[in-house]
């Protein structure tokens, strides 16, 4: 089980190589669409490293309510095994 | 009607990664032809081919690279250097286009995402998948960073697609479509696959351990083509536009002849009939007469009946006074950036006043046509010339012939 930093430095990881964000501004509060610049077809490729990096599956209708770093970090920390 | 003038070139080609380091190349007499030295080439019966001089990924921002096709990133790259040389054209988006003819498109995406398919099911193709793929890709990628609205084209017809591209915008500017012209071709698709189906066609040179001599055009013991990929941009305007900016003008485009063989999917018209053709009605739509035409670059694949059927078609279009120069025998064959990387090095011969040499053609093939033409070879010919003519063929009997004249 990886803990909440680990989640969080792990997505910002992913977040710089697919879309290069800056893992400084990979921030909770952040929305990708709005404020980190990611496009849809980014938002698919970041779910993708994250199932692989985490083990999660994120089924299409739960990406769609995934709108900020922070919602991702908590999907995946309710949904790691 | 007025004159369409080029104004800005650019290139990344197996000799060099911009305009001026593959043109000095190929007056040196470089070849860009190397071994492949990837595992997977190991088991093929083709192991050379003329890959870009200089990586597309170091010259484009990480992320942007990421989700473009190699051959995406190598138009991109030719483009950019072409629209800086052309001095960025102040030109209203709507009347900007942009024409980049390709073969096959992004190829390589196509097969590494098939392999993806296949080892981890569905779930894991890219979503960038289907835009990288797109033969339309390159022109739309280029048109993204232009913010060209005219239109955006992407000319489908193998090794003649570079220069269709070019002799399209042409006809955008001619029809009033568009002021300024990005147009050209772009080519990647060195891959096991293309590899395979062209050898199975014994369409390659398999002169695998003497890379540099492998592409012989109009040489006896030529044994096919090197695949090669590239890219070939320049800017067209309107001679008008072009003037009143105060744009350097490299030389005039001064026509283009377009024709099929419709005769056989993969084997050129054994006459060279319709190639002639093409070149005949480039010469009438640039009012010049065939005695004027000092240069033709050669399509000159180094294939066996193409480079006779090619001889025919210059000897009875324009005869015997033009210098030719089969540049493929530097650069391999960039399929559908070959024509307008060749167009590049027409208007650039026309510029200097020189041709390039042929390499590799040791022992001119004995057929008569072969033996009329006036072939440079070895070292470049100085040559006082007007006018010069870049032809190029393609499976499918595509067949376009471009003239160019000095500024």
């Amino acid at each position: 089980m990886a803990t909440t930093e680990e989640i969080q430095s792990g997505l910002a990881e992913i977040l710089e190589e697919v879309a290069g964000v800056l893992p400084a501004d990979a921030t909770p509060e952040k929305s990708f669409t709005e404020d980190l610049d990611v496009d849809s077809l980014s938002m698919v490729e970041i779910a993708t490293a994250v199932e692989d990096k985490f083990g999660v599956a994120i089924p299409d209708d739960e990406l769609a309510n995934i709108r900020t770093v922070g919602d991702a970090i908590s999907f995946i920390e309710k949904n790691q095994s | 009607m007025s004159d369409i003038v080029v104004t800005g070139l650019g290139a990344t080609t197996p000799l060099g990664g911009d305009v001026a380091s593959s043109w000095a190349a190929l007056l040196d007499g470089r070849s860009g032809i190397r071994q492949l030295t990837e595992d997977w080439a190991a088991d093929m019966p083709v192991r050379v081919a003329g890959r870009v001089a200089v990586e597309p990924g170091e010259r484009i921002d990480r992320v942007k690279a990421r989700r473009l096709d190699r051959c995406q990133q190598i138009a991109l790259i030719a483009a950019r250097e072409a629209w800086a040389d052309a001095g960025s054209p102040e030109v209203a988006p709507e009347r900007l286009a942009v024409v980049v003819g390709t073969g096959v498109g992004g190829a390589l995406t196509m097969l590494g995402e098939d392999d993806v398919l296949e080892e981890r099911g569905p779930t894991r193709v890219s979503p960038m998948a289907i835009p990288m793929l797109m033969p339309n890709g390159s022109a739309a990628t280029i048109g993204m960073e232009l913010q060209a609205r005219a239109g955006v084209h992407t000319p489908i017809s193998a090794c003649a697609a570079g220069a269709e591209g070019i002799s399209l915008g042409l006809d955008l500017i001619r029809a009033g479509r568009a002021d300024v012209v990005v147009a050209g071709g772009a080519e990647a698709c060195i891959h096991p696959l293309p590899l395979a189906g062209f050898s199975r066609m014994r369409a390659l040179s398999t002169r695998n351990d003497d890379p540099e001599h492998a592409s012989r055009p109009f040489d006896q013991d030529r044994d096919g083509f090197v695949l090669g990929e590239g890219a070939g941009l320049v800017v067209l305007e309107r001679a008008e536009f072009a003037r009143a900016r105060g744009a350097p003008i490299y030389g005039v485009l001064a026509g283009a002849g377009v024709s099929c063989d419709s005769f056989d999917m993969v084997l050129p018209h054994p006459e060279g009939s319709f190639a002639a053709l093409a070149i005949r009605l480039a010469l009438r739509d640039a009012g010049i007469d065939a005695a004027e035409i000092g240069h033709v670059n050669a399509h000159a694949t180094a294939t066996p009946v193409g480079d006779i059927a090619e001889a025919g078609a210059i000897l009875s279009a324009i005869g015997k006074g033009a210098a030719v120069a089969g540049t493929k025998s530097m650069t391999g064959h960039m399929l559908g950036a070959s024509g307008a990387v060749e167009a590049i090095f027409t208007i650039l011969a026309l510029r200097d006043q020189i041709v390039p040499g042929t390499q590799n053609a040791e022992n001119l093939d004995e057929d008569p046509r072969i033996q009329e033409l006036d072939i440079v070879r070895g070292a470049p010919r100085k040559v006082t010339m007007r006018a010069a003519v870049n032809d190029s063929f393609g499976f499918g009997g595509h067949n376009v012939a471009l003239v160019f004249t000095a500024a």
